[in-house]
Protein backbone atom coordinates (compact mmCIF):
# COMPACT_ATOMS: atom_id res chain seq x y z
CA UNK A 1 0.00 0.00 0.00
CA UNK A 2 2.99 2.59 1.16
CA UNK A 3 6.03 3.01 -1.18
CA UNK A 4 7.85 2.51 2.37
CA UNK A 5 6.96 -0.91 2.84
CA UNK A 6 9.59 -2.02 0.48
CA UNK A 7 12.81 -0.26 1.66
CA UNK A 8 11.43 -0.91 5.75
CA UNK A 9 13.98 -3.26 5.94
CA UNK A 10 17.14 -1.20 4.87
CA UNK A 11 18.29 0.75 7.96
CA UNK A 12 17.61 4.25 7.93
CA UNK A 13 20.56 6.17 7.40
CA UNK A 14 21.16 8.40 9.90
CA UNK A 15 24.24 10.79 10.68
CA UNK A 16 25.23 13.24 14.10
CA UNK A 17 21.45 14.44 15.06
CA UNK A 18 19.87 10.79 15.53
CA UNK A 19 22.32 10.32 18.09
CA UNK A 20 21.77 13.54 19.68
CA UNK A 21 19.15 13.67 22.44
CA UNK A 22 16.04 14.78 20.82
CA UNK A 23 15.41 19.16 23.00
CA UNK A 24 12.30 20.66 23.01
CA UNK A 25 12.12 23.93 21.04
CA UNK A 26 9.97 27.26 22.65
CA UNK A 27 9.08 30.34 21.26
CA UNK A 28 7.96 32.89 23.24
CA UNK A 29 6.33 35.95 23.40
CA UNK A 30 6.07 36.02 19.43
CA UNK A 31 4.61 39.11 17.86
CA UNK A 32 4.08 39.81 14.44
CA UNK A 33 2.84 42.69 12.30
CA UNK A 34 1.35 42.95 8.76
CA UNK A 35 0.49 46.38 7.70
CA UNK A 36 -1.11 47.71 10.81
CA UNK A 37 -2.82 44.64 11.61
CA UNK A 38 -1.56 42.84 14.54
CA UNK A 39 -1.69 38.89 13.82
CA UNK A 40 -0.46 37.66 16.56
CA UNK A 41 1.57 38.88 20.12
CA UNK A 42 2.41 37.36 23.15
CA UNK A 43 2.17 34.13 21.75
CA UNK A 44 3.82 31.09 22.94
CA UNK A 45 4.38 27.74 21.62
CA UNK A 46 6.10 24.56 22.46
CA UNK A 47 7.93 21.89 20.19
CA UNK A 48 8.53 18.97 22.16
CA UNK A 49 11.53 17.09 21.85
CA UNK A 50 11.05 13.88 19.86
CA UNK A 51 8.06 14.57 18.56
CA UNK A 52 5.82 14.98 15.10
CA UNK A 53 3.23 18.66 16.25
CA UNK A 54 1.11 19.41 13.78
CA UNK A 55 -0.27 22.96 13.43
CA UNK A 56 -3.91 23.09 11.80
CA UNK A 57 -5.49 27.02 11.06
CA UNK A 58 -7.34 28.97 8.81
CA UNK A 59 -5.16 30.48 5.97
CA UNK A 60 -3.42 33.65 6.69
CA UNK A 61 -4.00 33.31 10.64
CA UNK A 62 -0.25 33.29 10.82
CA UNK A 63 0.86 29.84 10.88
CA UNK A 64 3.39 29.88 8.23
CA UNK A 65 5.01 33.13 10.04
CA UNK A 66 5.38 31.47 13.11
CA UNK A 67 7.14 28.34 10.78
CA UNK A 68 9.40 30.94 9.71
CA UNK A 69 10.30 32.56 12.71
CA UNK A 70 11.27 29.12 14.24
CA UNK A 71 13.25 28.60 10.98
CA UNK A 72 15.32 32.24 11.51
CA UNK A 73 13.75 33.63 8.39
CA UNK A 74 11.88 36.73 9.55
CA UNK A 75 12.56 40.18 9.33
CA UNK A 76 11.71 43.29 11.21
CA UNK A 77 8.37 43.20 11.55
CA UNK A 78 8.68 40.22 14.07
CA UNK A 79 9.52 40.00 17.86
CA UNK A 80 10.02 36.39 19.51
CA UNK A 81 11.86 34.63 21.76
CA UNK A 82 13.45 30.92 20.82
CA UNK A 83 14.60 28.51 23.92
CA UNK A 84 15.66 25.06 23.21
CA UNK A 85 15.25 22.77 26.26
CA UNK A 86 19.31 21.59 26.26
CA UNK A 87 20.05 25.76 26.60
CA UNK A 88 21.93 25.98 23.01
CA UNK A 89 20.63 28.33 20.04
CA UNK A 90 18.18 27.11 17.62
CA UNK A 91 20.12 28.41 14.84
CA UNK A 92 21.84 25.77 12.72
CA UNK A 93 19.64 23.02 14.00
CA UNK A 94 16.91 23.41 12.07
CA UNK A 95 16.30 21.93 8.10
CA UNK A 96 13.38 23.54 5.94
CA UNK A 97 10.83 22.17 3.97
CA UNK A 98 8.32 24.19 1.94
CA UNK A 99 5.49 23.48 0.12
CA UNK A 100 7.02 23.19 -3.18
CA UNK A 101 9.54 21.72 -4.04
CA UNK A 102 12.26 24.33 -4.66
CA UNK A 103 14.91 22.05 -6.28
CA UNK A 104 17.30 23.95 -8.33
CA UNK A 105 16.64 23.08 -12.17
CA UNK A 106 20.17 23.40 -12.78
CA UNK A 107 21.11 20.84 -10.63
CA UNK A 108 21.04 16.95 -10.84
CA UNK A 109 18.44 14.83 -8.58
CA UNK A 110 21.36 13.65 -6.49
CA UNK A 111 22.85 17.38 -6.54
CA UNK A 112 20.32 18.63 -5.22
CA UNK A 113 19.72 16.35 -2.38
CA UNK A 114 23.53 17.20 -1.28
CA UNK A 115 23.08 20.66 -1.59
CA UNK A 116 23.50 21.53 1.97
CA UNK A 117 27.04 20.16 1.65
CA UNK A 118 27.86 21.96 -1.29
CA UNK A 119 26.50 25.51 0.09
CA UNK A 120 28.40 25.02 3.12
CA UNK A 121 32.09 24.03 1.17
CA UNK A 122 31.58 20.27 3.39
CA UNK A 123 32.70 17.24 1.22
CA UNK A 124 29.60 15.35 -0.06
CA UNK A 125 28.33 12.62 1.20
CA UNK A 126 27.20 10.04 -1.81
CA UNK A 127 26.21 7.01 -0.04
CA UNK A 128 23.92 8.31 2.46
CA UNK A 129 22.24 10.41 -0.29
CA UNK A 130 21.66 7.58 -2.28
CA UNK A 131 20.65 5.53 0.38
CA UNK A 132 18.05 7.99 1.02
CA UNK A 133 16.80 8.28 -2.44
CA UNK A 134 16.50 4.71 -2.02
CA UNK A 135 14.42 5.26 0.79
CA UNK A 136 12.37 7.47 -0.90
CA UNK A 137 12.05 5.48 -4.19
CA UNK A 138 14.12 7.44 -6.20
CA UNK A 139 16.63 5.02 -7.10
CA UNK A 140 18.47 5.13 -10.06
CA UNK A 141 17.47 8.59 -11.29
CA UNK A 142 20.11 10.38 -9.24
CA UNK A 143 21.59 12.19 -12.59
CA UNK A 144 17.90 12.98 -13.56
CA UNK A 145 17.35 17.10 -13.74
CA UNK A 146 14.55 17.74 -11.68
CA UNK A 147 12.18 18.37 -14.97
CA UNK A 148 12.18 15.00 -16.13
CA UNK A 149 10.36 14.37 -12.74
CA UNK A 150 6.72 14.61 -11.79
CA UNK A 151 5.45 17.26 -9.24
CA UNK A 152 5.08 13.68 -6.33
CA UNK A 153 8.66 12.52 -7.59
CA UNK A 154 10.21 15.86 -7.07
CA UNK A 155 8.54 16.62 -3.56
CA UNK A 156 10.33 13.12 -2.46
CA UNK A 157 13.58 14.69 -4.10
CA UNK A 158 12.88 17.27 -1.65
CA UNK A 159 12.06 15.43 1.26
CA UNK A 160 15.36 13.50 1.00
CA UNK A 161 17.15 16.63 0.71
CA UNK A 162 15.02 17.96 4.08
CA UNK A 163 16.70 14.19 5.53
CA UNK A 164 20.20 14.42 4.11
CA UNK A 165 20.05 17.84 6.18
CA UNK A 166 20.23 15.85 9.48
CA UNK A 167 19.15 18.60 11.53
CA UNK A 168 17.44 17.74 14.67
CA UNK A 169 14.60 20.07 14.20
CA UNK A 170 12.76 19.64 11.18
CA UNK A 171 10.14 22.45 9.70
CA UNK A 172 7.43 21.61 7.22
CA UNK A 173 5.88 24.17 5.65
CA UNK A 174 2.09 21.89 4.04
CA UNK A 175 4.93 20.19 1.97
CA UNK A 176 2.23 17.53 0.80
CA UNK A 177 -0.45 20.03 0.24
CA UNK A 178 0.14 20.33 -3.62
CA UNK A 179 0.36 16.86 -4.51
CA UNK A 180 -2.75 14.39 -5.48
CA UNK A 181 -3.96 12.15 -2.92
CA UNK A 182 -2.70 9.17 -3.45
CA UNK A 183 0.75 10.89 -3.42
CA UNK A 184 0.09 12.76 -0.57
CA UNK A 185 -0.78 9.54 1.53
CA UNK A 186 2.14 7.57 0.37
CA UNK A 187 4.65 11.24 1.13
CA UNK A 188 2.84 10.93 4.42
CA UNK A 189 4.22 6.77 5.42
CA UNK A 190 7.29 8.03 4.35
CA UNK A 191 7.67 10.96 6.52
CA UNK A 192 6.00 9.90 9.31
CA UNK A 193 8.93 6.40 9.51
CA UNK A 194 11.71 8.54 7.85
CA UNK A 195 10.72 11.91 10.75
CA UNK A 196 10.24 9.31 13.63
CA UNK A 197 12.84 10.88 16.55
CA UNK A 198 13.47 13.88 15.40
CA UNK A 199 11.27 17.40 16.88
CA UNK A 200 9.23 18.18 13.79
CA UNK A 201 6.93 21.23 13.21
CA UNK A 202 4.11 20.39 10.56
CA UNK A 203 2.08 23.19 9.64
CA UNK A 204 -0.65 22.45 7.29
CA UNK A 205 -4.43 22.84 6.37
CA UNK A 206 -5.88 19.27 6.42
CA UNK A 207 -7.12 17.81 9.88
CA UNK A 208 -6.73 14.07 7.84
CA UNK A 209 -3.11 14.98 7.51
CA UNK A 210 -2.91 16.14 11.06
CA UNK A 211 -4.66 13.23 12.72
CA UNK A 212 -2.73 10.01 10.25
CA UNK A 213 0.83 12.22 11.30
CA UNK A 214 0.47 14.30 14.26
CA UNK A 215 1.83 13.00 17.96
CA UNK A 216 0.42 16.77 18.86
CA UNK A 217 -1.97 18.76 17.41
CA UNK A 218 -2.60 22.45 18.00
CA UNK A 219 -4.71 24.68 16.42
CA UNK A 220 -3.98 28.51 16.16
CA UNK A 221 -7.53 31.02 15.14
CA UNK A 222 -8.49 34.24 16.13
CA UNK A 223 -6.93 38.03 15.39
CA UNK A 224 -4.73 38.22 17.50
CA UNK A 225 -4.08 34.71 17.30
CA UNK A 226 -3.83 32.09 19.30
CA UNK A 227 -2.76 28.82 19.73
CA UNK A 228 -4.93 26.07 21.99
CA UNK A 229 -3.30 23.22 24.38
CA UNK A 230 -2.19 20.37 22.12
CA UNK A 231 -4.42 17.26 20.97
CA UNK A 232 -2.49 14.03 21.65
CA UNK A 233 -4.16 11.20 19.07
CA UNK A 234 -3.79 7.88 20.24
CA UNK A 235 -1.71 5.10 17.89
CA UNK A 236 1.38 5.40 16.18
CA UNK A 237 1.96 7.01 12.76
CA UNK A 238 0.95 7.03 10.37
CA UNK A 239 -2.49 6.38 11.11
CA UNK A 240 -4.91 4.31 9.05
CA UNK A 241 -7.16 6.89 7.60
CA UNK A 242 -9.79 4.58 7.78
CA UNK A 243 -9.93 4.39 11.78
CA UNK A 244 -9.60 8.03 12.30
CA UNK A 245 -13.16 8.87 12.64
CA UNK A 246 -12.88 6.59 15.90
CA UNK A 247 -10.12 8.50 17.11
CA UNK A 248 -12.00 9.87 20.49
CA UNK A 249 -10.33 13.36 19.34
CA UNK A 250 -11.80 13.69 16.18
CA UNK A 251 -14.52 15.50 16.78
CA UNK A 252 -12.74 17.74 19.44
CA UNK A 253 -10.20 18.81 16.27
CA UNK A 254 -13.02 19.19 14.27
CA UNK A 255 -14.96 21.16 16.47
CA UNK A 256 -11.60 23.37 17.47
CA UNK A 257 -11.50 23.99 13.68
CA UNK A 258 -15.43 24.78 13.28
CA UNK A 259 -16.01 22.26 10.62
CA UNK A 260 -18.73 20.97 13.14
CA UNK A 261 -20.69 23.83 11.64
CA UNK A 262 -19.90 23.48 8.17
CA UNK A 263 -23.10 22.23 7.01
CA UNK A 264 -25.18 24.88 9.81
CA UNK A 265 -24.09 27.75 6.87
CA UNK B 1 20.65 16.07 -38.21
CA UNK B 2 21.19 17.57 -41.74
CA UNK B 3 17.45 17.46 -42.51
CA UNK B 4 16.68 19.56 -39.57
CA UNK B 5 18.71 22.26 -40.79
CA UNK B 6 17.74 22.40 -44.36
CA UNK B 7 14.85 24.52 -44.20
CA UNK B 8 16.85 26.75 -42.20
CA UNK B 9 19.36 27.19 -45.21
CA UNK B 10 16.11 27.09 -47.75
CA UNK B 11 14.69 29.88 -45.76
CA UNK B 12 18.06 31.86 -45.64
CA UNK B 13 18.23 31.41 -49.32
CA UNK B 14 14.55 32.20 -49.81
CA UNK B 15 15.04 35.76 -47.97
CA UNK B 16 18.32 36.32 -49.48
CA UNK B 17 17.11 35.93 -53.05
CA UNK B 18 13.97 38.59 -52.38
CA UNK B 19 16.22 40.92 -51.02
CA UNK B 20 18.84 40.78 -53.99
CA UNK B 21 15.36 40.59 -56.12
CA UNK B 22 13.89 43.69 -54.55
CA UNK B 23 17.48 45.44 -55.03
CA UNK B 24 17.72 44.67 -58.80
CA UNK B 25 14.06 46.01 -59.35
CA UNK B 26 14.80 49.45 -57.58
CA UNK B 27 17.88 49.59 -59.72
CA UNK B 28 16.84 48.88 -63.09
CA UNK B 29 13.39 50.78 -62.39
CA UNK B 30 14.90 54.04 -60.91
CA UNK B 31 17.99 54.26 -63.42
CA UNK B 32 20.27 55.11 -60.58
CA UNK B 33 24.08 55.49 -61.89
CA UNK B 34 25.89 52.30 -60.12
CA UNK B 35 28.29 55.04 -58.35
CA UNK B 36 24.71 56.27 -56.20
CA UNK B 37 23.38 52.66 -56.08
CA UNK B 38 25.33 49.78 -56.94
CA UNK B 39 23.84 46.44 -58.28
CA UNK B 40 23.54 43.19 -56.85
CA UNK B 41 26.15 41.51 -59.08
CA UNK B 42 28.55 44.30 -59.02
CA UNK B 43 28.82 44.65 -55.67
CA UNK B 44 29.71 40.49 -55.83
CA UNK B 45 32.06 41.18 -58.15
CA UNK B 46 33.52 43.82 -56.69
CA UNK B 47 33.50 41.17 -53.59
CA UNK B 48 35.51 38.70 -55.40
CA UNK B 49 37.68 40.96 -56.58
CA UNK B 50 38.29 42.45 -53.53
CA UNK B 51 38.01 39.46 -51.16
CA UNK B 52 41.57 39.33 -49.82
CA UNK B 53 41.04 43.11 -48.83
CA UNK B 54 37.96 42.79 -47.56
CA UNK B 55 38.89 39.82 -45.63
CA UNK B 56 42.57 41.33 -44.03
CA UNK B 57 39.75 44.27 -42.96
CA UNK B 58 37.25 41.78 -41.69
CA UNK B 59 39.43 40.22 -39.47
CA UNK B 60 40.55 43.69 -37.89
CA UNK B 61 36.87 44.33 -36.73
CA UNK B 62 36.16 40.89 -36.30
CA UNK B 63 38.83 40.85 -33.49
CA UNK B 64 37.41 44.45 -32.12
CA UNK B 65 33.63 42.81 -32.13
CA UNK B 66 34.99 39.68 -30.51
CA UNK B 67 37.48 41.44 -27.19
CA UNK B 68 34.27 44.27 -26.89
CA UNK B 69 32.03 41.67 -26.40
CA UNK B 70 34.81 39.44 -24.18
CA UNK B 71 35.77 42.57 -22.14
CA UNK B 72 32.33 43.70 -22.10
CA UNK B 73 30.33 41.01 -20.86
CA UNK B 74 33.27 40.54 -18.40
CA UNK B 75 32.92 44.55 -16.94
CA UNK B 76 28.97 44.07 -17.08
CA UNK B 77 29.02 40.60 -15.35
CA UNK B 78 31.40 42.33 -12.34
CA UNK B 79 29.60 45.30 -11.90
CA UNK B 80 26.05 43.68 -11.84
CA UNK B 81 27.54 41.29 -8.71
CA UNK B 82 29.03 44.32 -6.94
CA UNK B 83 25.64 46.36 -7.58
CA UNK B 84 23.87 43.23 -6.46
CA UNK B 85 25.45 42.63 -3.19
CA UNK B 86 26.65 45.86 -1.49
CA UNK B 87 24.62 48.67 -0.96
CA UNK B 88 27.17 51.16 -1.18
CA UNK B 89 28.03 49.71 -4.59
CA UNK B 90 24.57 50.48 -5.52
CA UNK B 91 24.50 53.86 -4.68
CA UNK B 92 28.14 54.50 -6.48
CA UNK B 93 28.08 52.70 -9.40
CA UNK B 94 24.83 52.84 -10.88
CA UNK B 95 24.36 56.46 -11.30
CA UNK B 96 27.93 55.52 -12.95
CA UNK B 97 26.01 52.79 -15.49
CA UNK B 98 23.32 54.89 -15.95
CA UNK B 99 25.53 58.15 -17.20
CA UNK B 100 27.73 56.32 -19.43
CA UNK B 101 24.69 55.06 -21.33
CA UNK B 102 23.37 58.62 -21.58
CA UNK B 103 26.07 60.02 -23.12
CA UNK B 104 26.23 58.95 -27.13
CA UNK B 105 28.94 56.87 -28.23
CA UNK B 106 29.00 58.94 -31.42
CA UNK B 107 29.97 62.03 -29.20
CA UNK B 108 32.54 59.91 -26.63
CA UNK B 109 34.29 58.09 -29.94
CA UNK B 110 36.37 61.45 -31.32
CA UNK B 111 37.69 61.65 -27.61
CA UNK B 112 38.44 57.72 -27.42
CA UNK B 113 40.56 57.93 -30.03
CA UNK B 114 42.48 60.84 -29.08
CA UNK B 115 43.15 58.96 -25.68
CA UNK B 116 43.69 55.61 -26.84
CA UNK B 117 45.20 55.92 -30.54
CA UNK B 118 44.42 54.84 -34.26
CA UNK B 119 44.61 51.28 -33.31
CA UNK B 120 42.32 48.90 -31.99
CA UNK B 121 42.10 49.75 -28.66
CA UNK B 122 40.05 52.52 -29.45
CA UNK B 123 37.40 50.68 -31.04
CA UNK B 124 37.53 47.51 -28.60
CA UNK B 125 37.41 50.10 -25.75
CA UNK B 126 34.19 51.70 -27.87
CA UNK B 127 32.45 48.07 -28.65
CA UNK B 128 32.86 47.39 -24.51
CA UNK B 129 31.35 50.76 -23.33
CA UNK B 130 28.13 50.14 -25.82
CA UNK B 131 27.85 46.13 -24.84
CA UNK B 132 28.54 46.34 -20.86
CA UNK B 133 25.20 47.91 -19.86
CA UNK B 134 22.68 45.62 -21.00
CA UNK B 135 24.60 42.52 -19.68
CA UNK B 136 24.96 44.46 -16.60
CA UNK B 137 21.19 45.71 -16.42
CA UNK B 138 20.25 41.95 -17.46
CA UNK B 139 22.03 40.32 -14.82
CA UNK B 140 21.01 42.88 -12.46
CA UNK B 141 18.13 42.32 -12.86
CA UNK B 142 18.26 38.56 -12.71
CA UNK B 143 20.01 38.80 -9.77
CA UNK B 144 17.34 40.46 -7.92
CA UNK B 145 14.35 38.23 -8.76
CA UNK B 146 16.15 35.23 -7.40
CA UNK B 147 13.40 32.73 -6.11
CA UNK B 148 12.77 33.74 -2.41
CA UNK B 149 12.07 29.80 -1.72
CA UNK B 150 15.72 29.04 -2.86
CA UNK B 151 17.70 31.61 -0.58
CA UNK B 152 15.12 30.49 2.44
CA UNK B 153 16.33 26.78 2.19
CA UNK B 154 19.51 28.20 1.11
CA UNK B 155 19.62 30.66 4.40
CA UNK B 156 18.27 27.32 6.90
CA UNK B 157 21.26 25.23 5.38
CA UNK B 158 24.31 28.00 5.60
CA UNK B 159 23.34 28.56 9.01
CA UNK B 160 26.05 26.87 11.62
CA UNK B 161 25.13 25.56 14.98
CA UNK B 162 26.54 27.54 17.69
CA UNK B 163 28.61 30.24 17.37
CA UNK B 164 30.76 29.40 14.00
CA UNK B 165 33.48 31.45 12.91
CA UNK B 166 33.44 35.14 12.42
CA UNK B 167 34.61 34.80 8.47
CA UNK B 168 31.75 32.22 7.97
CA UNK B 169 29.68 35.05 7.31
CA UNK B 170 31.56 36.45 4.49
CA UNK B 171 31.99 32.79 2.95
CA UNK B 172 28.61 31.86 3.40
CA UNK B 173 27.27 35.20 1.80
CA UNK B 174 29.33 34.33 -1.14
CA UNK B 175 28.50 30.53 -1.73
CA UNK B 176 24.96 31.47 -1.89
CA UNK B 177 26.28 33.69 -4.92
CA UNK B 178 28.17 30.96 -6.53
CA UNK B 179 25.64 28.09 -6.33
CA UNK B 180 21.94 30.40 -6.36
CA UNK B 181 22.05 33.40 -7.17
CA UNK B 182 24.20 33.31 -10.17
CA UNK B 183 22.94 30.17 -11.63
CA UNK B 184 19.49 31.12 -11.06
CA UNK B 185 20.63 34.58 -12.66
CA UNK B 186 22.06 32.98 -15.25
CA UNK B 187 19.03 33.07 -17.96
CA UNK B 188 18.85 36.76 -17.47
CA UNK B 189 22.15 37.15 -17.81
CA UNK B 190 21.94 34.85 -21.60
CA UNK B 191 19.42 37.77 -22.62
CA UNK B 192 21.78 40.52 -21.99
CA UNK B 193 23.93 38.75 -23.46
CA UNK B 194 22.43 38.69 -26.75
CA UNK B 195 21.07 41.77 -26.74
CA UNK B 196 24.87 42.64 -26.35
CA UNK B 197 26.30 40.72 -29.33
CA UNK B 198 23.55 42.38 -31.77
CA UNK B 199 25.09 45.90 -30.86
CA UNK B 200 28.12 45.17 -30.87
CA UNK B 201 29.33 45.75 -34.59
CA UNK B 202 27.89 49.33 -33.71
CA UNK B 203 30.72 49.83 -31.55
CA UNK B 204 33.80 48.62 -33.71
CA UNK B 205 32.17 50.62 -36.57
CA UNK B 206 31.82 54.05 -35.29
CA UNK B 207 34.97 53.32 -33.80
CA UNK B 208 36.67 53.19 -37.40
CA UNK B 209 34.80 55.78 -38.86
CA UNK B 210 35.57 58.41 -36.41
CA UNK B 211 39.77 57.57 -36.81
CA UNK B 212 41.60 54.11 -37.59
CA UNK B 213 43.56 52.89 -40.66
CA UNK B 214 41.94 49.30 -41.07
CA UNK B 215 38.74 47.50 -40.57
CA UNK B 216 35.83 46.92 -42.55
CA UNK B 217 34.15 50.56 -41.55
CA UNK B 218 37.59 52.05 -42.42
CA UNK B 219 37.61 50.76 -45.67
CA UNK B 220 33.29 51.94 -46.43
CA UNK B 221 34.44 55.01 -45.32
CA UNK B 222 37.71 54.94 -47.66
CA UNK B 223 35.76 53.38 -50.46
CA UNK B 224 32.96 55.96 -49.82
CA UNK B 225 35.35 59.01 -50.29
CA UNK B 226 36.52 57.28 -53.40
CA UNK B 227 33.21 56.64 -55.32
CA UNK B 228 33.65 53.27 -54.95
CA UNK B 229 30.43 52.29 -53.64
CA UNK B 230 30.55 49.00 -54.88
CA UNK B 231 33.61 48.16 -52.34
CA UNK B 232 31.60 49.93 -49.00
CA UNK B 233 28.22 47.92 -50.47
CA UNK B 234 30.98 44.69 -50.30
CA UNK B 235 32.16 45.73 -47.13
CA UNK B 236 28.49 46.36 -45.33
CA UNK B 237 27.81 42.73 -46.67
CA UNK B 238 30.46 41.31 -44.93
CA UNK B 239 29.59 42.92 -41.65
CA UNK B 240 25.36 42.07 -41.82
CA UNK B 241 26.42 38.44 -42.95
CA UNK B 242 29.15 38.19 -40.40
CA UNK B 243 26.70 39.79 -37.67
CA UNK B 244 23.69 37.23 -38.16
CA UNK B 245 25.81 34.32 -38.08
CA UNK B 246 27.65 35.77 -34.81
CA UNK B 247 23.94 36.19 -33.35
CA UNK B 248 23.24 32.55 -34.15
CA UNK B 249 26.66 31.13 -32.89
CA UNK B 250 25.65 32.90 -29.47
CA UNK B 251 22.17 32.01 -29.01
CA UNK B 252 22.83 28.05 -29.92
CA UNK B 253 25.92 28.34 -27.52
CA UNK B 254 23.73 29.97 -24.81
CA UNK B 255 21.01 27.80 -25.28
CA UNK B 256 23.79 24.76 -24.82
CA UNK B 257 25.36 26.45 -21.63
CA UNK B 258 21.34 26.53 -20.01
CA UNK B 259 19.52 23.56 -21.31
CA UNK B 260 17.26 24.00 -18.10
CA UNK B 261 15.48 27.15 -19.01
CA UNK B 262 12.24 26.78 -19.38
CA UNK B 263 11.13 27.34 -23.33
CA UNK B 264 7.51 27.88 -23.89
CA UNK B 265 8.35 27.83 -27.16
CA UNK B 266 8.20 24.33 -27.09
CA UNK B 267 4.49 24.39 -25.53
CA UNK B 268 1.44 23.67 -27.89
CA UNK B 269 0.38 27.10 -26.12
CA UNK B 270 3.21 29.25 -26.07
CA UNK B 271 4.28 28.31 -29.41
CA UNK B 272 4.56 31.25 -31.90
CA UNK B 273 1.86 30.26 -34.91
Amino acid sequence: MSTSTSSALEPIPSGRAAQNVAFSVRLKAARFTYAANVLFERLDFELQGGMLTCLLGPSGVGKSTLLRMLAGLTLDCTAHDIQCSDGKPLGGRVAYMDQRDLLLPWLSVLENVTLGARLRGEPRDRERAQSLLLRVGLAGQENEPPASLSGGMRQRVALARTLMEDRPVVLMDEPFSALDALTRFKLQNLAAELLRGRTVLLVTHDPIEALRLGERIHVMSGQPAEIDEALCPWGTTPRDPATLHRQPLHAELMRRLGLDRAHDR
Amino acid sequence: MIGRYRPVFLRWTLVSAAFIGVWQGIVTLSGTPPYILPPPWLVAVTWVANSAILFDHFLVTLTEIVLGLVLGAMLGIASAVLIGQFRSARRWLLPVLVASQAIPVFALAPVLVLWLGYGMMSKVAMATLIIFFPVSAAFLDGLRRTERGWLDLAHTMTELPGNASTSWGARRRWSVLVHVQIPGASPALASGLRVATAIAPIGAIVGEWVGSSAGLGYLMLHANARMQVDLMFAALVTLAVFSVLLWFAVDAALRRAIPWQSDSFNHPEGRPT
